[in-house]
């Protein structure tokens, strides 16, 4: 039974919450849609719906370019890293043998590792494997970001599978290989997709490596394009433009989060609450 | 009949073919890590290795080829650079502070999610959207509401009165600390909460309803039964914001302009390496951010070991 005080509590306390969290993004559609003099002012609705904006960015910009750019960094950073870390969270959550803890907890540790302490040697790595301003650079350097939180999201999802499917599968004298992605993996499937959705927003979003490993604007990813958005004079920035982009990236990640939230919050608390 | 008889050799439990049994797993397990490990090598091993290389080297951007070995140098002269130090108080000022309060917000958070009402889920939504926007996106937006002139943060508050005239957020180093630990509590809070909320559900529903039925006050309940159950949860989620915070560079890098009052350690770093081309610098800045942030690592292993070690002998 709820008291009137903590009904007021609750649904006051909700109330700030949302507003507080959504405010920032409501603020940014709205100066998106104004144009000219009309940005300046503090009108918390915008006075007509001018799409200017949004035009501007994808043809005075190479905003659709940069677009395409982080799609297929994100896409190829997934695949590679859910094949890897399959095999890897499959030999760590099944398999009992020597040094597993160790290597479980060197695997952790690496994520914790801060970006900029790999930052020169992976310069001169991409550029000395000619990977420098290239898409393909960047999917390689953000395997050390997605890959050890994906092979230990992974591994604690193939410890909670039933131990007798796979005693089964050993009975029958099933290999390594197909008791790993014949039998498991389908029953994977929505780990998986939990884990991939992590290392999918993670690519989407990083910042320091994309900056510093691309050059031209048309080799740029979506977090740069909007960072380095520059306007007629340096020191005016096109605000209006960097709403309207900023809107447009966020509103695929809002699309993702209404539909797979359940997905993703048992992924961020199986990383780590259990570990 | 060939699967009749292993199974009758199995359930038996002829030692010789079990460990053969698990000599064949253990040598395919390895096989299966092998690519992540090699990887992971080259990703990160190798990469690091380098950096701390350079980091004893007079390395140039534009001569990488070109070094000497200058020894502890470079660290002598961070030891004695003013912007270095500036840098590292910025960084842990912007943990401390950032991460107290998003503990604090995210407790908040986490037990209103956890009550049973109406509309529930909506609130859990709205949160979730702060931290699925990229760290750039939300720290542009809120560059733009913290604008001196045009900002809707200076008109707010200059409407409800509580400023008289607008503040130059992005300009003041002092305001412009307060306004990346805003964004960044902003952006975190909501992996806090969902952290918290998941300890929350896994907590015992016993000690509650025998709470209730001795109708003791919720904020005492609070105090002496949820907190200290919820404590490792919290402890584990203060420890992976502690070590991300450390290591910020987006908010810093997009909402104070760049001047050296405020810089976090890892801008400094980039800053030496690839503005003013002195990867030996850059690298040793970024070998002495590496150290801080295993130490603190090693650090709050060891609190959280001897903590349990006192529980189990009590």
């Amino acid at each position: 039974m709820q008291t009137k005080k903590q009904k007021f509590i609750l649904y006051g306390g909700s109330f700030f919450v949302i507003v507080i969290a959504l405010f920032p993004f409501y603020w940014a559609i709205v100066s998106s849609l104004k144009s000219g003099s009309d940005l300046f002012k503090t009108d918390f609705i915008p006075p007509s719906f001018a799409w200017q904006n949004y035009v501007d960015i994808f043809k005075e910009q190479p905003f659709g370019r940069n677009i395409l750019n982080s799609l297929a960094v994100a896409f190829g950073t997934v695949t590679i890293c859910l094949t890897l870390a399959i095999s890897a969270a499959y030999a760590l959550g099944r398999v009992s043998f020597k040094g597993r803890s160790l290597l479980l907890l060197t695997i952790l540790s690496v994520s914790m590792f801060p970006q900029v302490a790999v930052l020169s040697g992976m310069f001169e790595l991409i550029r000395t494997l000619n990977l420098y301003n290239n898409l393909f650079g960047l999917m390689f350097s953000y395997m050390v970001l997605t890959l050890p939180f994906t092979v230990w999201i992974l591994t604690t999802f193939m410890k909670q599978l039933p131990k007798e499917i796979e005693e089964a599968a050993i009975l029958d004298g099933a290999s390594t290989w197909t008791i790993c992605f014949k039998i498991f993996l389908p029953l994977l499937w929505p780990a998986l997709v939990t884990t991939g959705l992590l290392a999918f927003i993670a690519a989407w979003n990083e910042f320091l490596f994309a900056l510093t490993f691309t050059v031209e604007s048309q080799a740029r990813t979506v977090p740069v394009a909007i960072a380095l958005m520059t306007g007629a004079s340096e020191y005016e920035l096109p605000w209006g433009k960097i709403m309207a982009a900023s809107v447009v990236v966020t509103l695929p990640l809002i699309f993702l989060v209404l539909v797979f939230q359940r997905r993703i919050v048992s992924g961020l608390t199986a990383g780590a609450v259990k570990g | 009949m060939v699967q009749d008889g292993s199974r009758d050799k199995w359930s038996l439990g002829l030692s010789g073919n079990s460990s053969q049994l698990t000599k064949y797993r253990v040598r395919s397990a390895w096989l299966f890590i092998l690519p992540t490990l090699l990887v992971l090598c080259v990703v990160a091993g190798w990469p690091l290795l380098r950096t701390i290389w350079f980091s004893f080297t007079d390395a140039s951007l534009s001569s990488l080829g070109e070094r000497e070995f200058i020894g502890f140098d470079n660290f002598l002269f961070l030891l004695q650079d003013e912007d270095w130090w500036q840098s590292v108080s910025n960084t842990v000022v912007f943990a401390i502070a950032s991460v107290t309060l998003e503990t604090i917000f995210g407790l908040g958070i986490a037990l209103l999610l956890h009550a049973n009402f109406k509309g529930r889920s909506w609130v859990r939504t709205a949160v979730l959207i702060p931290w699925a926007i990229p760290t750039i996106v939300s720290a542009q937006m809120w560059r733009w509401m913290f604008n001196d002139i045009y900002g809707v943060i200076n008109t707010i508050l200059m409407k409800v009165g509580i400023i008289s005239n607008p503040l130059a957020w992005t300009a003041d180093p002092s305001l412009s600390m307060a306004a990346v630990i805003i964004v960044d509590v902003w952006k975190t809070t909501p992996f806090m909460a969902l952290l918290i909320l998941a300890g929350l559900q896994m907590l015992p529903q016993e000690c509650f309803e025998a709470a209730k039925v001795d109708a003791i006050h919720p904020l005492r309940v609070f105090w002496r039964v949820t907190l200290p159950l919820l404590k490792p949860t919290i402890v584990v989620a203060v420890i992976f914001r502690t070590l991300d915070a450390l290591r910020v560079f987006d908010l810093f890098y997009i909402l104070t302009s760049g001047s050296t009052d405020t810089m976090s350690m890892s801008v400094f770093a980039r800053q030496q390496l690839f503005d003013f081309q002195s990867v030996g610098l850059g690298s040793a800045a970024s070998t002495l951010l590496f150290l801080m942030i295993g130490l603190t690592t090693i650090f709050f292993l060891k609190i959280g070991r001897s903590k349990s070690d006192q529980q189990e002998d009590a």
